[in-house]
């Protein structure tokens, strides 16, 4: 029994990291209809910040992270303007495949040459540093509050897209780019504000979860896959499907791991097959 | 005015310089055959990868598990008393055909997004059960010891590997000239025209699906082939060789030399095997920056790769020539 809350507990840190990180990955699949694979570069860049800003400028944790968040969307808004504008919409896939990759290993390459190779740590604040007993299982903080800060990302993310302007004119370019561009819907400012909102969350989720996937340069490709399945499980552009996809790979990997350890990553694949195979469109996709 | 030359007589041409380049670098550089002949074998895999990418128009970030699937195979057989190295390739390139074929079923039913998850998800599958299976794939040790007899019971594998360079240039020059029989055939154009646009071949009345199907059988073949020309010529299979990276490399290498052209995808191979050796010994990181800025840039600028480059050199000319004469 106590291995069960085990897995759970750790299962649902894991899971709400993914779903911080691919969330942004997931709307701009869904908006822009672009695969990105330099997703994972932005969230490896934002720790990168975050440790440098920790470690050699000595800002303190609660100020550290804001920055380091910001500091990865100005650093990716040009590549907005210069390179993903030009492979928005059906454009070969192939093609965005392509120049996304290329970013990433540019990136690997110059956070290498900046950094070094080593793994760096984001040191955490005292007060996350303890642990707290749940349900007679000791759990970090700072995985409890990962828990916390995720659900406050979905639910938050969740308001916007069905209750606000922004939310109602980005679900109108979802369903028909042109025709809400006819009707005065400013798309590629849409797309600016999506993109950045989307490196945002990737930065801020490779900050929070570095104790889970540690800062080193080949983060970008390394997690890369793991975002990527879960949005095609969850279907591109929502957020419940996204939510809900990161759950399960989060679960069946946690499980894998601890039940079959020596099958490694074997039934989480295993697993992406057989629920790709079956829903081809992802768990929820939005009615087109 | 003059009669155009026959598209035989081009793959003829491009066959011997690929054969003249092969013996050049043997020739000028006998001391890093082991290289070069890693170069022959990953040419295999991009190859293999362009058949599908390049003609089919189906984008695969796992081809390296159908190589991988090969190179385990005929080193098995080789294990277990196959010592023919000819038969070797024979092994390996039906084990990729069944991994291909299984291949083609699992990932053909989906398209976009989906699909390519579906051929990360395979490759990683493949590498984990290769991890798993350490009693025929020696695990994450690699599986050692692998001995070819001399090719035909003549020609002996040697230290320095001639005799590898040469067979494994052999089998891909013979390789590469059945390849181009079947893209100029009938088979060949119906799957250029399923990589244009599936939807009007199949209003076309032609069957779609068993193209794709038969392709990815014939890639997986070749791919099968390079894994086996690896594992003779290295002596060793590794797990590195199965995996998301390798396979990411081989699109990059395609898309650099040119996709939906056998040759620019040799060459691809070649150039960037090249220069990786050259670059990377110096930082591997560099290297990285490189490759990256490379790839945003033929991607958006030099779409038909850089073995077109001539081409669209020529073009331009001819245009501002044109534009000249008008004035």
């Amino acid at each position: 029994m106590d291995m069960v809350i085990g897995i759970g507990l750790d299962a649902l840190a894991y899971g709400m990291l993914l779903f911080i990180i691919s969330i942004g990955l997931s709307v701009m699949m869904g908006l822009m209809r672009v695969i990105n694979l330099a997703h994972g570069a932005f969230a490896m860049v934002g720790g990168y910040i975050a440790s440098y800003a920790i470690r050699q400028l000595g800002l303190p944790y609660g100020i550290a992270v804001p920055v380091a968040v910001v500091a990865t969307v100005v650093v990716a808004l040009p590549l907005e303007f210069g390179l993903f504008r030009r492979v928005y919409g059906g454009t070969d896939p192939l093609k965005q495949v392509l120049m996304t990759i290329g970013i990433a290993f540019a990136v690997i390459g110059i956070v290498n040459a900046v950094f070094g190779p080593t793994i760096k740590p984001i040191p955490l604040p005292p007060a996350l540093h303890g642990t707290v007993d749940l349900l007679g299982h000791t759990m970090a903080v700072h995985r409890l509050l990962l828990i916390v800060v995720g659900l406050a990302i979905a639910a938050g993310l969740w308001l916007v897209m069905e209750k606000s302007d922004f939310g109602v004119r980005l679900r109108a370019a979802v369903d028909n780019a042109d025709m809400a561009a006819a009707l005065g819907i400013r798309t590629d400012r849409l797309y600016l504000v999506t993109f950045a909102l989307a490196v945002a969350l990737a930065a801020f989720g490779g900050i929070a979860g570095a104790e889970l996937m540690p800062i080193e340069p080949t983060y970008a490709l390394r997690y890369m896959v793991t975002f990527l399945v879960v949005v095609s499980v969850g279907g591109a552009g929502s957020t419940v499907g996204a939510l809900a996809a990161s759950l399960l790979i989060g679960l069946v990997d946690t499980a894998g791991r601890y039940l079959f350890p020596s099958y490694g990553t074997f039934f989480t694949y295993l697993a992406v097959i057989l629920i790709v195979e079956l829903a081809p469109n992802g768990l929820m996709r939005r009615a087109a | 005015m003059n009669a155009r030359p026959s598209p035989i007589r081009g793959d003829l041409v491009k066959l011997a310089a690929v054969a003249l380049a092969g013996l050049a670098a043997y020739v000028v550089f006998p001391n890093d055959l082991g290289l070069m002949t890693r170069v022959v074998s990953a040419a295999f895999l991009v190859v293999s990868l362009d058949l599908i990418t390049g003609y089919a128009g189906i984008a695969t970030l796992g081809q390296a598990a159908l190589f991988g699937i090969g190179a385990y195979a005929a080193a098995n057989a080789n294990l277990y008393g196959v010592g023919e190295p000819i038969l070797m390739v024979v092994v390996g390139g039906l084990a990729g055909a069944a991994a291909g074929l299984v291949f083609g079923a699992v990932v053909l039913r989906s398209r976009g997004l989906a699909q390519l998850v579906l051929t990360i998800a395979l490759v990683q599958l493949v590498h984990e059960a290769a991890n798993k299976l350490s009693d025929i794939t020696g695990g994450s040790d690699g599986l050692a010891g692998i001995e070819a007899a001399p090719v035909l019971g003549m020609f002996k594998f040697d230290l320095y590997g001639h005799t590898g360079f040469v067979f494994s240039l052999v089998v891909l020059l013979a390789t590469l000239a059945v390849l181009c029989a079947i893209v100029r055939s009938p088979f060949g154009l119906k799957l250029r025209a399923i990589g244009r646009d599936p939807g009007r071949v199949r209003t076309l009345g032609a069957a779609v699906m068993p193209a794709l199907l038969v392709t990815f059988t014939l890639s997986g073949t070749v791919a099968g082939m390079g894994g086996a020309i690896e594992a003779i010529s290295a002596g060793v299979v590794g797990l590195d060789g199965v995996s998301f990276e390798r396979s990411a490399m081989a699109l990059v290498m395609l898309v650099l030399g040119g996709s939906g052209s056998l040759f620019g995808a040799v060459f691809g191979t070649a150039a960037f095997m090249g220069f990786e050796q050259i670059v990377s010994t110096a930082n591997p990181f560099h290297w990285l920056i490189i490759v990256g800025v490379l790839l945003v840039v033929v991607v958006l600028f030099v779409p038909r790769g850089l073995s077109s480059l001539g081409h669209e050199l020529k073009r331009l000319i001819v245009i501002t020539g044109l534009k000249a004469e008008k004035r």
